[in-house]
């Protein structure tokens, strides 16, 4: 007890008082600190305004998070129709049992049905979001907040990352044509700004399949972003790819294998354990830049949150819309990165 | 007969030829249908082609001017405009998340555990949200929440951010800044002659010179005296409160102030994050070796810590400065005319030309990037570690 507090009492001499300068350093930071998280707890919660329905009852000097409550349904779906929202939780609870099933410690072939699900379960929600053959058909512009931000992070994600890999090994190729091919690709779209891309993708991609066939909105917003994040995904695979030692590639030669057999089962399975880590940072950064598609008035959280500013019957929202959207991106991009952080660390235990 | 088939088939060579054509093949014929539907569509539409459209008159306003654009100039006016003003832009929002950011990965290594865990809470804050949220949120959080122009905030009286924006004051005349640009340049030349003098001496001699010192003076001092001698010699336009706006100077309009300040602050978290690897990255042994050979700590800090930080540091600086340029094109999403907004925006309003202006809109940003990129990669093989 008493060597606790002596190590206490250390550590505050030797990291916080350590010199005079240093202590003036800690009472500036200590004050700053203390003033402004006292105004943002009396904004946040002791002067908000909780209850309620109306902008009217927002009479208190903090926020209003009546607002939020009123507008909690088109945060999370957008202008999804009301009677049509349990498909979304449908789907989200999916996923909750999927991820479950996956996690189970003594599953059966593990493999196997992870496999299976990463198969069977983007088209099944793709119909469930969509519509027909039985369902109401909900177009893809009433879709939005919450729900789309993570639809066009993982569509876009799913069609970025076998992209990226194929990218990845036209890269490091051996012969000079299919090199230089991926070498402009990649370099291209990481050379211009996402938002420029989306605006080609959904200007440009109308115009280039034969006439008649309409591309729809938001499948052109997933494309242009899959695009970009290939580049930057197949730079991830890149850095696995330059890890594995030149003596497993003259081993599997030895053994007799040619290049498809090298890559599928020696090559990847090692390059993208290492490369697993950058992977989710580039899709931490798919997840952030999702919100670009606000420039083709493509709703995600950061649009409906935007858009919820216009609405004359909340007018002065405006802290309370950016400090609520900003906080679910915050989570899910800091849950993601500790996951990155968690792989990192497992990956160099295994060296 | 069937042994030389097999062979032919299976040399490397053979192979080698029918895969690159191949894959080729399939590339060239994917574009070559996307152009002809492409050429087709805009066909049926009745869409123009080809470039004639830069020399049309643009006949719209723009906000926020640098060049001698006016509504009568031509598109291509309109499109350098748009230029001259991302460049404003990305190079404001550098310097001062360059500032900002090595402040802060500093303040992160600090030993005072407050500040540097403040450090850490703001790059982890920052790092996890999108950047077309700071810019929304600078705009119309902050720039919007300012007070009006009569109960603006100034700063040393000469300058005053409101909601309207940053009115700052501007010189009447240059002639005092070229003077003092010319008695910079030449100061800086007559460095580079001491240095190369002192570096001659001390390969015929071994005699050191203080160069920092002749630096401090000759790079910093002079020029930095020789700008404020013309800064107070000239007659200044400073903007004057004049009913409910300020007459004079020249006005940063809130769409500047907020997109800059958005990709400071955004970016400085990055950055923070390189400058703090870059010193880390710096072995404890290269410091101790150093101090054992007997160098200073100025000595050991210039001669070793930096040079070896800078190594790790450039590269991933570069592709940041670069992501700021990019992220510049987000003021589309406010309304400042930069190179997106107004060519992607207005100009293809005007002419209807879509594949031309993204065409021209995507060069630019490629051009300026390998730019930048071949710059630092000159940069970067000066610096890299001269195995011997």
């Amino acid at each position: 007890m008493r060597t606790r507090l002596a190590a206490a009492l250390r550590f505050v001499h030797r990291r916080l008082f350590a010199t005079p300068l240093d202590a003036l350093v800690t009472f500036a930071c200590g004050w700053a600190l203390a003033s402004a998280g006292a105004r943002l707890v009396r904004w946040l919660l002791i002067d908000a305004t909780f209850r309620g329905a109306t902008r009217a009852d927002c009479t208190g000097a903090g926020a209003c998070w009546v607002f939020i409550r009123a507008r909690f349904g088109q945060f999370m779906y957008g202008f999804y129709p009301l009677d049509q929202r349990w498909r979304v939780d449908l789907v989200a609870l999916i996923l909750v049992l999927c991820a479950a099933l996956i996690a189970l410690p003594r599953l059966p072939y593990r493999r196997a049905v992870a496999a299976g699900i990463a198969v069977a379960l983007p088209p099944l929600v793709l119909f469930v979001f969509y519509g027909g053959i039985g369902l109401v058909p909900v177009e893809t512009r009433e879709w939005g907040g919450l729900m789309l931000t993570l639809f066009i992070a993982v569509y876009a994600g799913l069609l970025a990352v076998p992209l990226g890999i194929v990218l990845a090994l036209g890269r490091q190729s051996r012969l000079p044509v299919i090199r230089t091919l991926a070498v402009l690709f990649i370099e291209f779209w990481r050379g211009v700004p996402i938002i420029a891309v989306i605006f080609l993708a959904s200007l440009i991609l109308p115009l280039i399949v034969p006439s008649g066939i309409a591309v729809d909105r938001l499948a052109r917003a997933v494309i242009g972003l899959a695009l970009v994040i290939a580049a930057y995904m197949a730079e991830a695979v890149r850095g696995g790819l330059q890890a594995i030692p030149k003596g497993q590639y003259e081993a599997a030669t030895a053994l007799g294998l040619r290049y498809p057999a090298t890559t599928v089962l020696i090559v990847l399975p090692q390059a993208l354990r290492v490369a697993l880590p950058a992977m989710t940072n580039e899709f931490i950064a798919l997840l952030k830049n999702t919100s670009l598609v606000l420039i083709v008035s493509i709703l995600d959280l950061l649009g409906v949150a935007q858009a919820a500013l216009a609405d004359p019957a909340w007018v002065g929202m405006t802290m309370e819309a950016y400090v609520f959207a900003g906080t679910i991106y915050w989570l899910l991009c800091f849950a993601l990165s500790r996951a990155s952080l968690r792989l990192e660390r497992r990956a160099g235990m295994g060296r | 007969m069937t042994s030389h088939a097999i062979s032919f088939l299976n040399n490397r060579r053979v192979r080698d030829v029918f895969w690159q054509v191949a894959v080729f093949a399939v590339v060239a014929g994917l574009i070559a249908y996307f152009v002809r539907n492409a050429s087709d569509n805009m066909a049926k539409a009745g869409i123009a082609s080809g470039f004639d459209f830069l020399g049309r008159t643009a006949g719209i306003e723009l906000p926020f001017l640098l060049t001698r654009y006016t509504p009568q100039s031509s598109i291509l006016a309109l499109l350098w405009a748009g230029v001259v003003n991302t460049m404003a832009v990305a190079l404001v929002a550098i310097i001062a998340a360059t500032m900002l950011g090595f402040v802060v990965g500093i303040a992160r290594l600090s030993r005072n555990w407050l500040l540097s865990r403040l450090a850490g809470a703001y790059v982890e804050v920052v790092r996890n949200i999108p950047v077309l949220f700071f810019v929304l949120f600078w705009y119309f959080a902050v720039i919007a929440a300012l007070p009006g122009p009569r109960e603006a905030i100034g700063i040393f009286a000469v300058a005053f951010l409101s909601n309207r924006g940053l009115t700052v004051p501007t010189p009447q005349a240059s002639g005092a800044f070229a003077v003092a640009a010319l008695v910079s340049a030449i100061a800086i030349a007559a460095q580079i002659a001491v240095a190369a003098w002192a570096r001659r001496r001390r390969e015929r001699t071994g005699r050191g010179f203080p160069l920092w010192s002749s630096g401090a003076v000759l790079i910093a001092a002079i020029p930095l005296l020789a700008f404020a001698a013309a800064i107070a010699a000239t007659p200044w336009d400073v903007p004057v409160l004049r009913g409910f706006n300020y007459r004079g100077g020249f006005v940063l309009i809130p769409e500047f102030v907020a997109l800059t300040a958005a990709l400071a602050t955004y970016g400085a978290a990055f950055i923070a994050e390189i400058v703090r690897g870059g010193i880390l990255a710096v072995p404890k042994g290269q410091v101790e070796a150093a101090r054992a050979l007997g160098l200073g700590p100025g000595q050991v800090l210039r001669l070793v810590v930096i040079p070896q930080a800078l190594r790790v540091v450039v590269p991933p600086l570069t592709s940041q400065y670069l992501n700021v340029l990019k992220n510049s094109s987000l003021g589309a999403a406010i309304g400042f005319p930069e190179l997106m907004n107004v060519f992607v925006g207005s100009a293809l309003n005007i002419t209807g030309q879509a594949v031309e202006i993204i065409a021209i809109t995507l060069a630019i940003y490629l051009a300026i990037g390998l730019a930048v990129s071949a710059l630092m990669n000159w940069y970067n093989a000066r610096v890299a570690l001269v195995a011997r």
